[in-house]
């Protein structure tokens, strides 16, 4: 697995242009923030959590529960 | 407003979506407010299982010198009926609830469920977002706890983030720790002791149990062009305690497929199960956030393994379809789906449930299953005045079991792992709070 990560991340960065701080307002809009509704994710990530045995990706701790 | 303060504060705003951790989305905040979202969900399951209410309340505000605090509450609320990790027989089930003094029955064909379920849960959590050596590395620093009856979390957490090539790369490692102990009504069960009748006593270890979560994350957030931002992480998570579920046992069948009638005195047919007291997982997440002519299309992928013998694969799938006025229609789209743990059982048969002991693993909990879960929602959300936005969504989720093994006798009679549907509505409301 971590030769793929690594091989697509090589080709991730080689294939990125710089983008300069004047080009960034389409980045900048809170629509394309990566998660656009904390409120949202988090009753998300919870549901998942407490019907699934996965968990995690996103970011580390967040509040544990007797659910699962 | 001159022009090179919006500049100045488009730059401050893209920065901020670089570093992403906090829902920084202050393109008209005003100075000295409090960006408050609220809501409340609304979550139900098919055939009278579980239903929930649980309202959020988060402010976060952002410091003349950059600081950013987050405090959120969550309180949940939940009623209804749980699996027991019994299986649906052709005879009559009677059972004991939690606290060892109450018997209930469950008719014959329907699947064994704990109807005493009912629990309230206080989850508080606060962040506080910095700069740290300059103006390229961000220190966030958090810490959560929650609190049910029979359940407590504690957890804190630190997420270095630093800024490269022109704020286009954002690199990020963060570090968890929970420590969470529970404290089972009537008791922790005796793993692989059985269920007694109700009133004859329990089988119980003692009254609590602990463990410890350590997570590390690494990850890279990448602009990629004018309107594409990826991000990729890892993540480690080791878990070390209890974490069986004292709620939870295994039908023991005969030779037919029938709860076992060869008992002791005061015995019912199922024991308690019991999970390894580690767990070692890891993810890799990617996602990509793409802004198209005015929409917006997100989607992420996410990898977990872990060695309890449990794979996933989840892909979700977020498209914000522009609206007049500011209003927009999000349709949501998810696929999910596990590999069964090891340890994973439908039932246990007379001679492996009076063999086993500590040192071996089962449980019947669906949870723990093979199994896809689909999700289909749509949110629709509107402005409301200058600086509030009004939203509701609802989503089905739909959970579909795989049978795990072959059925005995009278075990292929029924749906020995059943299907279940869930239903969330939510309705939230933003605003800015001058103090």
């Amino acid at each position: 697995m971590y030769k793929i990560i690594s091989l697509l991340s090589l080709l991730l960065l080689s294939a990125c242009t710089t983008v300069q701080p004047w080009d960034k307002d389409l980045l900048a809009k809170p629509s394309m923030a990566l998660v656009p509704s904390e409120i949202d994710n988090a009753l998300d990530e919870h549901i998942y959590f407490s019907k699934e045995a996965s968990m995690g990706g996103q970011g580390v701790g967040g509040g544990g529960c007797g659910c699962n | 407003m001159s022009n090179t303060k919006k500049i100045r504060e488009k730059l401050t705003i893209a920065s901020a979506t670089l570093l992403q951790v906090t829902n920084v989305t202050a393109a008209e905040a005003p100075d000295d407010a409090w960006d408050i979202g609220t809501a409340v969900l609304f979550y139900s399951e098919s055939d009278g299982r579980v239903s929930a209410i649980e309202p959020v309340i988060s402010g976060t505000k952002e410091y003349k010198d950059g600081d950013i605090i987050n405090l959120k509450a969550v309180f949940d609320s939940l009623t209804g009926a749980t699996p027991t990790g019994a299986h649906a027989s052709s005879v009559e089930q009677t059972f004991t609830n939690p606290s060892g003094k109450k018997p209930y029955t469950v008719a014959a064909g329907e699947l064994p469920l704990d109807d005493t379920f009912l629990d309230t849960r206080v989850a508080l959590s606060g962040s506080w977002n910095t700069a740290i050596f300059d103006e390229y590395s961000r220190l966030i620093l958090g810490g959560n706890l929650s609190k049910e009856y029979d359940y407590s979390s504690l957890g804190v957490s630190a997420n270095f983030l630093r800024d490269f090539n022109n704020r286009n790369t954002t690199f990020s490692a963060a570090l968890g720790l929970s420590s969470d102990s529970i404290e089972p009504s009537g008791g922790v069960p005796t793993p692989f002791a059985n269920m007694k009748v109700a009133g004859t006593g329990t089988n119980r270890d003692g009254t609590d149990e602990s463990k410890t979560i350590s997570d590390i994350m690494f990850g890279i957030t990448q602009v990629i062009n004018r309107s594409t931002l990826m991000q990729f992480n890892l993540g480690f998570s080791d878990t070390s305690g209890y974490m069986t579920d004292p709620y939870k046992i295994i039908t023991v069948i005969d030779a037919a497929g029938l709860p076992t009638t060869s008992l002791t005195t005061d015995d019912l047919p199922y024991v308690y199960e019991n999970r390894p007291d580690s767990r070692s997982r890891q993810t890799f997440f990617w996602k990509t956030v793409h802004h198209l002519t005015e929409d917006v299309i997100n989607v992420s992928y996410r990898y977990h393994t872990d060695d309890w013998g449990i794979d996933s694969h989840t892909i979700d799938f977020h498209y914000r379809y522009e609206l007049d006025n500011g209003s927009y229609l999000q349709p949501h789209l998810r696929y999910y789906s596990q590999s069964a743990a090891d340890f994973f059982v439908t039932s246990l048969s007379e001679s492996a449930a009076a063999s086993a002991t500590i040192a071996d693993y089962a449980s019947a909990d669906y949870r723990l299953g093979e199994f896809v879960t689909n999700t289909i929602g749509l949110k629709y959300a509107m402005p409301v005045g200058k600086n509030s936005e009004f939203s509701v969504r609802a989503e089905v989720i739909s959970q579909i079991q795989n049978d795990v093994g072959t059925p005995i006798g009278d075990q292929a009679n029924h749906d020995l792992t059943p299907d279940l549907d869930s239903f969330i509505i939510q309705f939230g409301y933003d605003f800015y709070f001058n103090q």
